[in-house]
Parts: C-alpha cells; structure tokens; sequence
C-alpha cells in the first residue's frame, strides 16, 4: 500500500455517509457511493467507512466481497467489460475474454501489469441483439469478432 | 409461557411456543442430522442437512430454524428425506479434502461422523478440494481453509458471542473463505486468541497449534528439569476425552499421569490462583478505601480479555488489575522460589502450563513482563491445551480414567477452595471477596458462599454490605457482554459521577474457563453447567476455603516475597499493559 497515494475523503462523500449513518441498509448505498467515486473501494476508505458508520470492518468486507457491484482493487486505467449473459456467451463471450487474455495478458477480474487495462466478464447488460457485446469505458461495441480486438484496442494503449 | 402441542413422527410432544422442530424432536427421541446449527449460537439455516417435511406437504423445511407449530405432524426420516440429506452430504464431501487419518478432529469430528453414519461409500461429484494456504500467523489457533464447510460457526461465535468480528464470510458462493477482512492474517486481525471458533467448528478447519511434539522432546531431555501446572478447569472436563461424564473431577489422575509422562515436578496453577487473590486483594482493599479515584478494579486473569482491553478499551488502562494471571505467577514463582529453594539453576528448568485455553499459548510472549524470572527467557516456556494433554496421555498409553490418584508437590501445589472456582464465571470475584471482605471487617466469614457472584447471565450484578459499606460488583462472561458494563464505567467517567461498579471481573468464555478454547470439544450449556458444578463440588469439598488460609501462599509469603504488593511481589507478579491496534496495519 506504501506507493498508493492517501485517497481523501470528498465533502460530498463525507456528508453522504453522515446523512445515511442512522439509516438500516446505509453500508450498501455507502460502499455504492465509495464505488462510484473511486471505482473501487479501497482499504483506507473501507476503515474510514468503518470508523464513520461504527460498522466493524469485517462486516465491510463481508458486503464488499459478496455483491458483484463491488470492487476492492484499483482498476485499470481503461476498463473492458466483457458481457457473459446468455446470449453473449453463446455467441463467444469467452472467446473474447480469451482473446483477450492472449493480447493482454490479462484475465477477467484482473488488471495488466502497467495499470493501461482490467478487464471483467459482467452479468446482462441488457443489448443481447447485439451479442456478443463488451464495453471499454462504458462505450458499447456490439457483434465483435476476435479478429477486430486488436483495432479496438489499439486507441486506449496509445492515449496516455 | 403458551405451548404448542405437534406430532414428531407421530408421538405427540409437547414444547415452549416458538421451540424449534428440531429441539421437538428431541422429546420424542430422534436426533435430527445437523451441521451448521450449534445451540449456543441463533440458526441461521446454512447446510440444509436438517431437513423435515410436514405430513400431507412434499415441502422440506429445515428443522434448526422452524419454529414447531400446533397441530402438525412432522416427518422426519422416510427415504426421500434421506435422499435429501445424502445429497448435501455427497455435495459438501465432493469439495472436502479425504485425509481423515491425519487431521486433528479425527474421531470427533461432526463431518465424518455423519458421514459414516450415513454409510457414505462413494463419492458421485466431481472432487474440489483445491489445496489453500493454512493460517498459522498466531501462536493459539490454526485456520485450515482447505477442511471449512462454510457452516459459518466460527463467524458467528467470533461476532455475537465474543463481539470481536476477526472473523467473517468473505467472498461468495464456492470462493466464500471465513477469516479475517482487508486480507491480513489472523495475528494482524482483532483476533483474541480466545479459541471459541476452534471449539465450536464442527470439522478440523479451526484448531490449536498442536505444541505437544515440544513438551515431548523437553521431556526426552536429560539436561531439562519439567515442570508441570495444571489450571482449575482443566481437572473437571479433561474427563470428557475419554469418554468420561462432564465435571467428573480427575485431579488425582492428572497428577499421576503428568509423573508417568515424566514431568520432574507437579505444580498447580490453583496455588498461584490463591496468590493473586491475596495480590488483587490487596490492591482493591487500597483502591477501594485510599484510592477511590481508581475504581472500579477490573480483573486481568483472561488473556484474551486483556488482548480484548489492549485493543477495544484501552482507555481504561488505569482501572485493569495489575496482577498477572494465576499462570504466569505461579511460572515467575516456579524459576525463582522454587528454584532457590531446590538449588536447581533456573536456566534449566522448562516450565509447562496444562490450560483450557488457547489465549494462553498467546500470553506467555505477549509482553516482556512476561519474562520476569531470568533476564529474557519467558517464565512460562510452553502451553498445553487440555486437548493436547489428553492426547498426550493417549498416546503414552496410560489409562488414565482407572489411575491410582496422586497428589501434588509440595511448595507451588497447595490450593484452596477459592483458587479451584476460578475456573468458573464469578469465581475469581467470589474467591477475592472471600478473602477482601475478610480483611476489611476483620472477622471470619460466617458463610464464604456468595451466591450473586453465580450463574450462567451473560452479566451480572450485585451491592454488597460489607459492614455498613456497599460494594458494587459487576461480572461478565462472553466477550460480546462485557461492552455494557464498560460503557456505564465510561458514562460515570465522562460525568464525573461515582462509579457504578467498584469491582469488575471478565471471562472471556461462555461459563468462564470451564468453557475455554482449549476444552475438549462439544461444549453446550449443559456441558458447561455439569463442569460447573464439578468445580464448585472441588471447593466445597475442600478443607481450606479462602486463599489467605492456604499454608503454602502464607510460607512463600514469608520466605520470599514479603507481603502483598512488595517490591518484590510487583517484579514478579505484576504486568503493565499497552494499547495495541484493532489491526496491525
Ligand atoms: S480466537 Fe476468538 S477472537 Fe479469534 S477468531 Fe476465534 S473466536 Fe474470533
Ligand atoms: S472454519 Fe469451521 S466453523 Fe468456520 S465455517 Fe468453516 S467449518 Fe464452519
Ligand atoms: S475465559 Fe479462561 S479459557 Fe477463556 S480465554 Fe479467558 S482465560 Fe482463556
Ligand atoms: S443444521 Fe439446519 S440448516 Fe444446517
């Protein structure tokens, strides 16, 4: 953790938990908003959210490690998401993912070695027409080939 | 109470509104498999092995977490129920590993004997046993992911019982993991040390850290004098591992055992128990009549309570005892009293301590006031749970249960009454007021029973008249207890108001140390009250009663320490503590 900078807390994060601090269900929309914010939930913040909420950190843990919303590395700069619903996967799904891995040297649910890219196979995002479908950044790329990665990618890795 | 009357089978029973269909069962004499459900911990219906189904319904419905309702009938073994929970079994044997012949549970463990009485020959699922990492970062418990059933025991015991939250379900479906959160390992966590998921895990994924191959080779070497100490607790459930009743009380057998084993000398940790009742007498005598700014007193015998202190409520630093536990006194005592006494060189003395608990194997290196005897080398160089001495025992082949009794050695052996109901809830605070009350009235006790300070409430409290003076006293006993009687203490801090308590004790375990971490397993309420009253039997049949009688404490008093609280008392006796971090990162 030595290297990682100290993520401050923002104002609005701050009077966001102490707004939902006596509310029942408030960790879920705490660690959403966390999430949101930071894109993952890190340590720091996790004790932060501990002390704040008088939650003990294990339960944080336990709710960040169950839901698939969450998050608890540091992304990669550029986030590929690749759809695993049923109509993604039957059109290939996984041979994107191991195509992927192939280019990148990345697996789903990890980041490669220079922090460019993390790649993740998601559940539905709901545009099954265009199956198989993944996402870079939250743009959508629909019927995509193995063949036409390289391409796809090509902007990312470049931009700095 | 309102009752509700249902079938079981067809026999009619008869139970408390709101008792589960598995507790009716037991009326009618059937015992429903389980797994995850244990009676000292809510059900929260994780395995689903205990199936039932209603007559007239194909629906099953898990018997641990269903209330019995009036009127139904209740199925509980037909050939579909059987099919049911043989499936659950294959399925939770498909992802455990099969080496049985060498884990620490064999012979008791949940698993294997549902299994086999289930008749489980074949395995239909695909193995998943992946082979994982143990945890082995602290000194008291191993972690075994490889043997968890996810039964999730441990996080539940760790949580709402002790209120310690080291432990708790990370990640989900097949890569759930129990341990600690952030990644770290037990020892970085706010673990205690207290064992009580090692004692209520069903299967050998939580345990102690097995140190019997060391007192083996200590006793193999001619160079070492061993010296041996036994806690209270430990005499009335040690029993149970060979198949003897609960609060059975083998005090003699023990010390037979230890001599054939081939420990040198046989001590017992009773005599220094009475030790400090006469040290934290003392000291809350003078707190309580020339220092009334530093009351309440709190007892400091459980290790996991002091760990528990160091890191949840150092604040009240000031208001801990500063005696050390009965254990480490009696280990100061053993390399410098006894020593002298004998004219043996400390140095080779290797002293052993036999404890209920695992906290214990924690605190002999916990502090360097822990090494008080000979410059740096610990007083107490080893801890045995009493599960690691029965197995020692075992395997010596002695047969132990039919063994002629012995008696202690003389000089750190004797005990009273008192120091025996330590190993109880309310026993230290009952055994320091026999003696305190005593002294501050000057008179003998007409009666050196005191009731309130008994029972199985999680907290409890008492005024006390001592000649015109009330004396407030409180008493906790399950981790998770103890934050109530804090936070009063705290609140009459933070007014400037009189405190509420003027005496605390606190036991880390359910029932004291009867119930500690390192008692053989299968402890519930019933156990726990039928090795209670093994332990008061023990001080009721004692001739001395009250601490400050015991001839032996009086001699080493007069032949080495001085008196109570001396110079000499503090550099052996006493600790100091530290706040610690809830994590160490
Ligand atoms: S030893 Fe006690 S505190 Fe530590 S994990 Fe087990 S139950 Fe929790
Ligand atoms: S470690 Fe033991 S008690 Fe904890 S979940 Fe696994 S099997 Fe159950
Ligand atoms: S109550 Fe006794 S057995 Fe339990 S942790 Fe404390 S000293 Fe050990
Ligand atoms: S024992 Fe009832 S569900 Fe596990």
């Amino acid at each position: 953790m030595a290297d990682e900078k100290l993520l401050p807390m923002s104002e609005g994060l701050v009077a966001f938990i102490t707004e939902w601090k006596k509310k029942p269900g408030n960790l879920i929309m705490v660690l959403h908003k966390v999430q949101e914010e930071y894109g993952y939930i890190a340590g720091e913040v996790a004790i932060e959210v501990s002390r704040m909420l008088e939650v003990p950190l294990a339960k944080i843990y336990g709710v960040a490690t169950f839901y698939h919303l969450f998050t608890l590395k540091k992304p990669g700069k550029n986030k590929i998401a690749v759809c695993m619903g049923t109509a993604c996967y039957l059109k290939g799904a996984q041979d994107l993912l191991d195509e992927l891995d192939t280019i990148l040297s990345c697996k789903a649910g990890e980041k490669t070695a220079d922090d460019m890219f993390s790649v993740a196979g998601v559940r539905c995002i709901g545009c099954c027409g265009l199956a198989p479908v993944m996402t870079i950044n939250g743009k959508v790329f629909g019927n995509v080939k193995r063949e036409q990665l390289p391409d796809l990618l090509a902007p990312f890795q470049n931009a700095k | 109470m309102a009752m509700v009357n249902c079938l079981i089978d067809g026999i009619k029973v008869e139970v408390a509104e709101g008792t589960s269909i598995l507790n009716a069962a037991k009326l009618a004499n059937v015992k429903v498999p389980t797994l995850c459900y244990h009676p000292d911990l809510t059900p929260w219906a994780a395995c689903g092995i205990c199936v039932v189904k209603m007559a007239g319904s194909p629906k099953m419905i898990r018997a641990c977490a269903t209330p019995a309702e009036e009127g139904r009938n209740y199925i509980t073994q037909d050939a579909e129920l059987t099919k049911t929970r043989t499936t659950v079994l294959e399925m939770i044997l498909a992802d455990h590993p099969d080496d049985c012949l060498t884990c620490g549970r064999s012979g008791n463990c949940e698993l294997q004997t549902i299994a086999s009485d289930f008749g489980i020959r074949e395995q239909p699922f695909e193995k998943n046993a992946p082979r994982m990492p143990k945890d082995e970062s602290t000194t008291s418990i191993v972690l075994n992911p490889e043997k968890c059933i996810k039964c999730g025991r441990c996080a539940i015991v760790c949580q709402d019982l002790q209120g310690v939250y080291a432990l708790e379900f990370i990640g989900r479906g097949e890569h759930t993991q129990l341990k600690p959160a952030a990644d770290v390992l037990l020892e970085d966590s706010p673990c205690i040390k207290c064992g009580q998921c090692s004692a209520h895990c069903p299967v050998g994924a939580i345990y102690e850290k097995d140190e019997t191959k060391q007192a083996i080779r200590a006793l193999a070497n001619p160079d070492l004098h061993v010296v041996v100490q036994m806690a209270p607790a430990v005499r009335v459930a040690i029993g149970e591992a060979f198949g003897v009743e609960p609060g059975t009380i083998l005090t003699g057998q023990i010390y037979a055992a230890m001599r054939r084993l081939g420990f040198d000398k046989v001590f017992d940790t009773n005599f220094a128990a009475d030790l400090t009742i006469m040290e934290e007498g003392t000291e809350f005598i003078h707190r309580f009549t020339e220092a009334k700014d530093q009351l309440p007193l709190i007892t400091s015998c459980c290790p996991a309570w002091v760990d528990y202190m160091e890191k949840y409520a150092n604040d009240l630093i000031p208001n801990f005892s500063t005696c050390k536990s009965p254990m480490q006194m009696e280990g100061a005592m053993i390399k410098t009293y006894y020593a002298e006494k004998m004219g043996i060189d400390p140095k080779t003395i290797y002293s052993v301590a036999i404890m209920p608990c695992t906290a214990k194997k924690f605190e002999i290196g916990s502090c360097s006031d822990m090494s008080s005897a000979i410059g740096e080398a610990q007083d107490t160089d080893l801890v045995l749970t009493t599960r690691e001495l029965a197995r020692m025992i075992k395997q010596a082949g002695i047969d132990f249960v039919n063994l002629p009794e012995e008696e202690v050695d003389p000089l750190l052996g004797t005990y009273a009454g008192a120091a025996t109901i330590f190993g109880v809830t309310g026993g230290v605070m009952e055994a320091a007021l026999r003696t305190a009350v005593t002294v501050m009235t000057g008179e003998k006790l007409p009666k050196v029973e005191f009731e309130a300070t008994r029972g199985m409430d999680g907290v409890k409290t008492a005024k006390l008249n001592v000649k015109g003076t009330e004396v407030n006293i409180a008493i906790a006993h399950g981790m998770v207890n103890i934050e109530t009687v804090l936070n009063e203490v705290r609140e009459a801090k933070k007014n400037g108001t009189k405190t509420p308590y003027d005496f605390i004790e606190v036991m880390a375990c359910r029932g004291g140390c009867i119930g500690g971490g390192g008692q053989p397993t299968g402890a519930t309420d019933e156990v726990r009250a039928k090795r209670t009253a093994g332990i008061y039997n023990d001080d009721e049949k004692s001739v001395i009663r009250c601490s400050h009688d015991n001839p032996d404490v009086q001699a080493a008093y007069k032949d080495f320490l001085g008196e109570p609280n001396s110079h000499k008392a503090h550099e052996l006796l006493h600790r100091e503590y530290i706040k610690r971090p809830v994590y160490n990162k």
